[in-house]
C-alpha cells in the first residue's frame, strides 16, 4: 500500500484538499483549505475568532450535515483507505464512527457516568455486559477519570465538575477506538488545573490516534501540538511544525497574530 | 469621577429621576400583584362554594359511606351516594384515553421535534393545535355516531353507550396537548446535546430515543400529567357517548357515568335547589378538585425529581 508521508517520514492520517465550505445563508466560511493531519501527532488550529476553525474541524465528522443547506466543496481524504469522507456516497455515520469529537462545552448525556461512556458502544450494537464494563473502564482510565468515578459509575453525569465532565466526554469519545479525535477549544470552559490535566491527556492520547484541536490559547498550541495551522478569514495562511510557527513563521500575518500585534 | 465635586443641581435631578422610576416600578409591581391575587381569589371562592355546599351533604351521608359504597342512586327511593361508582367511570375513561394519547402524542412529538423538516413542523404544529380548539361536544358526537358504530363492527355486542368509544375519542382529543407540550420540551434540549449524540455515530432514531427523550423527560411527564387532568375533567364526551348511568365498573365495553358527566346531568336536570341531590354535585365536584390537586402535586414532585439539567 502506498503510504502518504512527509519529509520527516511521518504518515498522513487525513488530508483536506482544496476545501470550501458554505453555510446555508451563503456565507463562505472556508476558502480552498488544504491541510494534512499526521498520524500520532497533534495538529493545532489557531486564528482570530470567526476565521473558520470550528467550521473546518466540524467538516471532519460531517457535523454540518445536521443542518440543511450547508455545502462542502473539495475533499477530505482519510488514509490508509483513501476515502473521501465528504463524498455524498459516504454515510456520515460511518465517518463519525471513525472520527470522534469533543466539544467546547462539556455536553454529557442525561445518563449515568457509565452509560455516557458506553453510549458509543451501544450505538454500535454492543450489549455484552463484560465487553461494556471493560471498555468503559479502559476509556475512563484513558481519560484519567477512572480513579475519581470508579465508585460512582451509576451517578448522573451532571453531578461531576466541569473538568470531570469534559474528561467524561473525552472518555466517551475514546471508548469507540476512534482513529482521529477532534477537539474544539476543549479547555476554554475549564480552570488551569483541569486544563493541564486535559493537555497531559492529549499528549498521552496521541500515541494511539491522531488529534486535531482548535484553540484560542497560543501557549496551549505551543505546549501540546506538533503542527500548527494559522487560519485567517476562511483561508489557511500557514501550516508548519509548531516550533517553526512560534519561533520563525514564514508569513508576516502569522507572526503578527502570534506576537499579539494583530488587529 | 468624584461625586463630591458634582454640582448640587445634578444630584437633585438624578434623585428626582430615581424617584419617578421608583414610582413607576411600584405601580407595575402593584398591578402584577393584583392580577396574581385575583387568580388566587377566584380559586379560593370556588373552593369555598364547593366546601360550603358539600358540608350539609356530608351531614346526611357519612364520608365513610361516600368513599366505600359502590352504588350511586340519588334519584331512586333507596338513595345511595357511593362516589366509587363515579370514580370508576372517570378512571376507566381516563385510562383508555391515556392508552391512546400517550403513545400517539409522544410519537408525534418525537417526529415533529427530531425528524420533521422545518417546513413540515411549521405546518403540522398549528394544525395540531387547531384540534385543541374543537368543541368537546363535537368530539362527543364523533364518538357516538362514528367511533362506537365502527367498534360495533368489530364487536357487535358493544352497547351504544360505552366507555371504550368515549375513552378513545377523549384520547384523540388530548393527543395535541401531549404532542405540543412534549415537542416544546424536546425542542428546548440544547443543540449541543444532539450534536454530542450524532458525533458518537448515533442515528436520528437513537439520538431521539436515547438522548433527547431522557433529556426532556420532565417536560414530557408534565405533558402527561396535564393530559390526565384534562381527561379527568372532561365532561361532554363522556356525557354524550358513555351513557349517564352511574355504574361501578372498570369494564370499558360497559356504559357508565363519570364524576363530571354526573355533575352536568344533574345541573341540566331540575333538582330542587338545596336538596341533598343538589348538594351531592358539590361533593362530587370537591372529589374531582381533590383528584386534580393530587395530580398536580404528583406532577410537581416528578418534575422536581427529573428537572432538566443540561
Ligand atoms: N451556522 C452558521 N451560519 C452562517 N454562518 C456561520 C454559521 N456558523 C458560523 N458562521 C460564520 O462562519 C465563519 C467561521 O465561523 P467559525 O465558527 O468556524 O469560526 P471560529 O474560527 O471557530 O471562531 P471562534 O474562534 O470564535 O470559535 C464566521 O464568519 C461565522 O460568522
Ligand atoms: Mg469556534
Amino acid at each position: 500500500m502506498v503510504m502518504h508521508k512527509n519529509k520527516h517520514n511521518e504518515t498522513i492520517k487525513a488530508e483536506a484538499k482544496n476545501l470550501n465550505f458554505f453555510y446555508a445563508d451563503g456565507t463562505q466560511a472556508l476558502k480552498g483549505v488544504t491541510l494534512p493531519i499526521y498520524e500520532n501527532k497533534i495538529t493545532a488550529l489557531i486564528g482570530p475568532s470567526g476565521c473558520g476553525k470550528s467550521t473546518f474541524l466540524r467538516s471532519f465528522n460531517r457535523m454540518h450535515d445536521l443542518y440543511p443547506g450547508n455545502k462542502y466543496e473539495g475533499e477530505i481524504i482519510l488514509y490508509p483507505d483513501n476515502t473521501n469522507i465528504l463524498s455524498k456516497k459516504v454515510d456520515p455515520i460511518e465517518v463519525r464512527m471513525r472520527i470522534s469529537m469533543v466539544f467546547q462545552k462539556p455536553n454529557p448525556f442525561p445518563k449515568s457516568i457509565f452509560e455516557n461512556v458506553a453510549y458509543g458502544l451501544r450505538v454500535r450494537g454492543e450489549s455484552n455486559k463484560r465487553v461494556l464494563d471493560d471498555k468503559v473502564e479502559e476509556a475512563l482510565k484513558g481519560a484519567s477519570l477512572w480513579n475519581e468515578v470508579k465508585d460512582r459509575l451509576e451517578d448522573l453525569a451532571f453531578n461531576l465538575s466541569g473538568g470531570q465532565q469534559q474528561r467524561l466526554c473525552i472518555a466517551r469519545a475514546l471508548a469507540t477506538d476512534p482513529e482521529i479525535m477532534l477537539f474544539d477549544e476543549p479547555t476554554s470552559a475549564l480552570d488551569p488545573i483541569a486544563t493541564m490535566n486535559i493537555e497531559e491527556l492529549m499528549s498521552e492520547l496521541k500515541k494511539k490516534l491522531s488529534i486535531l484541536i482548535v484553540t484560542h490559547n497560543m501557549q496551549q498550541a505551543a505546549r501540546i501540538s506538533d503542527y500548527t495551522a494559522y487560519m485567517y478569514l476562511g483561508e489557511l495562511v500557514e501550516h508548519d511544525d509548531t516550533n517553526k510557527i512560534f519561533t520563525n513563521p514564514s508569513k508576516k500575518e502569522t507572526e503578527d497574530y502570534i506576537t499579539g500585534k494583530f488587529g | 469621577m468624584n461625586t463630591s465635586v458634582m454640582p448640587q443641581t445634578i444630584i437633585s435631578t438624578r434623585l428626582a429621576k430615581n424617584f419617578r422610576r421608583n414610582i413607576m416600578e411600584r405601580m407595575i409591581e402593584f398591578a402584577l400583584l393584583c392580577s396574581a391575587a385575583f387568580a388566587v381569589f377566584v380559586t379560593c371562592a370556588i373552593v369555598y362554594v364547593l366546601v360550603s355546599e358539600a358540608i350539609p351533604f356530608f351531614q346526611h351521608v357519612s364520608i365513610y359511606d361516600f368513599l366505600t359504597d359502590t352504588v350511586w342512586t340519588p334519584n331512586y327511593s333507596i338513595k345511595h351516594y357511593g362516589i366509587m361508582a363515579l370514580i370508576s367511570g372517570t378512571l376507566t375513561t381516563t385510562f383508555i384515553a391515556l392508552i391512546v394519547a400517550v403513545p400517539l402524542g409522544t410519537i408525534t412529538a418525537i417526529y415533529l421535534s427530531e425528524f420533521a423538516s422545518h417546513k413540515v413542523r411549521e405546518t403540522a404544529k398549528p394544525i395540531l393545535e387547531l384540534l385543541v380548539g374543537v368543541p368537546t361536544v363535537v368530539f362527543g358526537y364523533f364518538a357516538l355516531m362514528l367511533v362506537t358504530p365502527l367498534l360495533q363492527k368489530i364487536y357487535p355486542d358493544l352497547p351504544l353507550f360505552n366507555m371504550l368509544g368515549a375513552g378513545i375519542v377523549m384520547g384523540i382529543m388530548i393527543v395535541p396537548y401531549i404532542a405540543s407540550l412534549a415537542e416544546d420540551s424536546m425542542r428546548a434540549v440544547p443543540m449541543a446535546m444532539r450534536e454530542g449524540a450524532y458525533a458518537m455515530g448515533a442515528t436520528r432514531f437513537q439520538t431521539a430515543i436515547r438522548v433527547i427523550t431522557p433529556a426532556a423527560i420532565s417536560g414530557i411527564i408534565a405533558a402527561y400529567i396535564l393530559a390526565i387532568s384534562r381527561a379527568v375533567g372532561e365532561t361532554m364526551i363522556v356525557a354524550i357517548a358513555a351513557g349517564q348511568q352511574p355504574t361501578f365498573t372498570f369494564n370499558p365495553i360497559e356504559g357508565a357515568a363519570t364524576i363530571t358527566s354526573y355533575i352536568v346531568s344533574v345541573a341540566l336536570g331540575d333538582l330542587e335547589h338545596g336538596g341533598i341531590g343538589y348538594q351531592s354535585i358539590f361533593a362530587a365536584g370537591l372529589t374531582l378538585l381533590i383528584m386534580t390537586l393530587l395530580l398536580n402535586i404528583l406532577g410537581h414532585m416528578i418534575r422536581k425529581k427529573y428537572r432538566e439539567r443540561y
